[in-house]
């Protein structure tokens, strides 16, 4: 039972704060660092589907975010439709792309689907920068007066908020339970030897297809609020390699394979990130130190900083999952 | 009519670049089982590299090829050293993941010092003209270097003891070792040569067009496609591949937009990996 792990309710006071805070104290520029580092959160969680319960490493999961993105900014503003409605939309039809996507691609084992992923993400791109009713190279906006039918600016960008933060707390219980289902066994089998799972019965085609398919939907719906939140998109801000291979890094800083490391080396990375961006020495650095970062994780250290606090501390393996 | 065949010669020779390019991915793969993602920044660094060495010594171009490939095999010892030798035998997970790290950090430091605004080499051979048409100088050049490079690297393979020893360890990196060659030596060099084919490839296409320190991913992308079109470990397969690339895209760009190749070029990577997993070139029963 989920309910009965430490780390589900660890979850729930966490978004809780995260909430309740900035909301308390009444902080515009909290709340705008809070929401970057959930949507950090939201990106390296889903991620850990892959590459840590998998084993698969997609470079390309931000297309899913901002394929959420550009179909959501659609729905809710050329169409009109309310936003929870139209983002959770989103998710759905990325999801289904993504299964579509990957019964096709999931056929490569291990270091060719990490070659197709960086192709995903480049022909994505290409896609929609020539892809007319979404705008081409330039973009969508959104109209102010979307915004009204949620009783103003101010009072929408609250709103976008608790729903980010309600996506973040969604994806790391979505985590724990992959993590603790026969479906998450099955996962793990296929990271450890794919043909002795293919063996003992797990389909690895399908098991494979699936998780891809689920690790897009969250980043797609957190893509639709937050462009939304935004006003506008377009395809080098929305399919941002960039920012798909820092959630690779933040993944492998917290730890692989566990719910709170994805989120820790989310939001420690985030953070890093933006005093890395404001500081006038390392401004133009932010790549390398990113990259040095992961070498030495992966060099000295592929567990992250939950594979050091258990070997430091074994019993932690009981509760920090 | 004549332009599209105008336009399939020059996808001809642009395409011996992409195999020029794919051999050292080719090569890396093949030899250490490393899919080596600082290919696409250490052929923008060829490109750079070509920029600093033309600005200092305005001579022929093709002649400034010596450089850039001594100063790639540094570098690819150094990569070598710094970011691959410690997870060869870990899982591929591992070097993807370092290989990628350094890619990040050269794209980092050359977006600090060029930032991503594009450069150009600025020189110009003469062209030949038949006919009607006049095959552009710099175009023929970079295809005779790139056929040149790339044969070397065939006849170094097949008729050297170092090549020799490269091919050994690629196929059975144990017995090679009972055989008294040193494996760690023999990975240096075959990354390190892999390193400086991605270079001279960069500079080379230096010479042809514009371009900026991120534009060594597009080549990337190509050289995968190059690569699993030939199969792993056959660089001189991956050089005909590449023509074959080009060719393709000079037959197509007369009809479609430009930015519409890297959604043709992923569809055709996809396909040939689901339909012929070991490359076009391989044989039926192998």
């Amino acid at each position: 039972m989920i309910l009965r792990r430490p780390v589900f309710w660890l979850i729930l006071v966490f978004a809780a704060l995260m909430a309740f805070v900035p909301l308390h104290a009444n902080n515009v520029s909290m709340r705008e660092d809070l929401i970057l580092v959930a949507i950090a959160i939201i990106l390296a969680s889903n991620l850990n589907l892959m590459i840590g319960y998998t084993g698969y490493v997609n470079f390309g999961h931000i297309v899913f975010y901002g394929l959420g993105g550009y179909v959501g900014l659609y729905l809710a503003t050329v169409r009109s439709w309310n936003l929870v409605l139209a983002a959770l939309t989103a998710g759905l039809v990325v999801s289904l792309f993504a299964l579509a996507l990957g019964m096709g691609i999931l056929r490569l084992r291990g270091a060719y689907f990490a070659l197709a992923t960086i192709g995903v993400l480049q022909a994505v791109q290409s896609f929609v920068a020539n892809f007319d009713p979404w705008g081409r190279s330039t973009g969508m906006y959104v109209a102010f007066d979307a915004y009204e039918r949620l009783g103003g600016a101010r009072h929408a960008l609250w709103t976008t908020y608790f729903l980010v933060i309600g996506v973040m707390a969604l994806s790391m219980i979505l985590s724990l339970g992959i993590k603790i289902s026969k479906f998450g066994l099955g996962l793990f089998a296929i990271r450890e030897d794919e043909d002795a799972a293919l063996v003992l019965g797990v389909n690895t085609t399908v098991f494979k297809a699936i998780i891809y398919s689920v690790s897009a939907f969250l980043p797609a719906v957190a893509g639709a609020l937050m462009f939304y939140k935004n006003g506008m998109i377009d395809p080098s801000i929305a399919f941002e390699f960039m920012l798909s291979l820092e959630g690779i890094v933040m993944l492998m800083l917290g730890g692989k394979g566990t719910v709170v490391g994805a989120a820790l080396g989310g939001g420690l990375y985030e953070k890093l990130r933006s005093y890395l961006l404001t500081s006038p020495k390392f401004s133009n650095f932010q790549l390398v130190i990113a990259g040095g970062l992961l070498l030495l994780v992966v060099l000295f250290a592929p567990g992250g900083l939950i594979g050091w606090l258990y070997r430091l501390v074994p019993r932690a393996r009981k509760v920090i999952e | 009519m004549s332009g599209i065949l105008a336009s399939m010669i020059d996808g001809l020779l642009i395409g011996s670049v992409y195999g020029l390019a794919a051999m050292g991915l080719s090569l890396i793969w093949g030899v250490m089982d490393v899919i080596n993602l600082t290919h696409g920044a250490v052929i923008a660094l060829g490109m750079f590299g070509m920029y600093i060495l033309f600005a200092a010594f305005p001579v022929n171009a093709y002649l400034l090829l010596l450089p850039v490939i001594a100063a790639g095999l540094l570098l690819g010892l150094l990569i070598y050293w710094i970011a691959v030798h410690w997870v060869i035998g870990r899982s591929q997970l591992s070097s993807l993941l370092s290989t990628f790290a350094v890619n990040m950090m050269i794209i980092g430091i050359g977006t600090a010092i060029w930032s991503t605004s594009p450069y150009n080499v600025n020189f110009t051979l003469r062209g030949i003209t038949v006919g009607a048409y006049t095959f552009d100088g710099n175009h023929l050049a970079a295809a005779g270097a790139a056929v040149i490079i790339g044969l070397a690297l065939e006849l170094f393979l097949y008729r050297t003891r170092p090549g020799k020893a490269i091919r050994a360890v690629a196929d059975n990196r144990e017995a090679a070792e009972l055989m008294g060659i040193s494996s760690t030596m023999v990975l240096a060099l075959a990354f390190a040569i892999g390193i400086a084919l991605a270079a001279s490839s960069g500079a080379l296409v230096s010479t042809l067009f514009p371009f900026t320190i991120l534009s060594g991913a597009g080549y990337q992308m190509k050289s995968f496609v190059v690569t699993v079109l030939a199969g792993l470990g056959k660089p001189l397969g991956a050089l005909v591949a590449g023509v074959l690339l080009g060719l393709l895209e000079g037959a197509v760009t007369p009809f479609i937009a430009v930015s519409w190749i890297p959604l043709i070029e992923f569809g055709l990577f996809v396909v040939v990996l689901v339909a012929f997993p070991k490359g076009i070139f391989a044989r039926a029963t192998a």
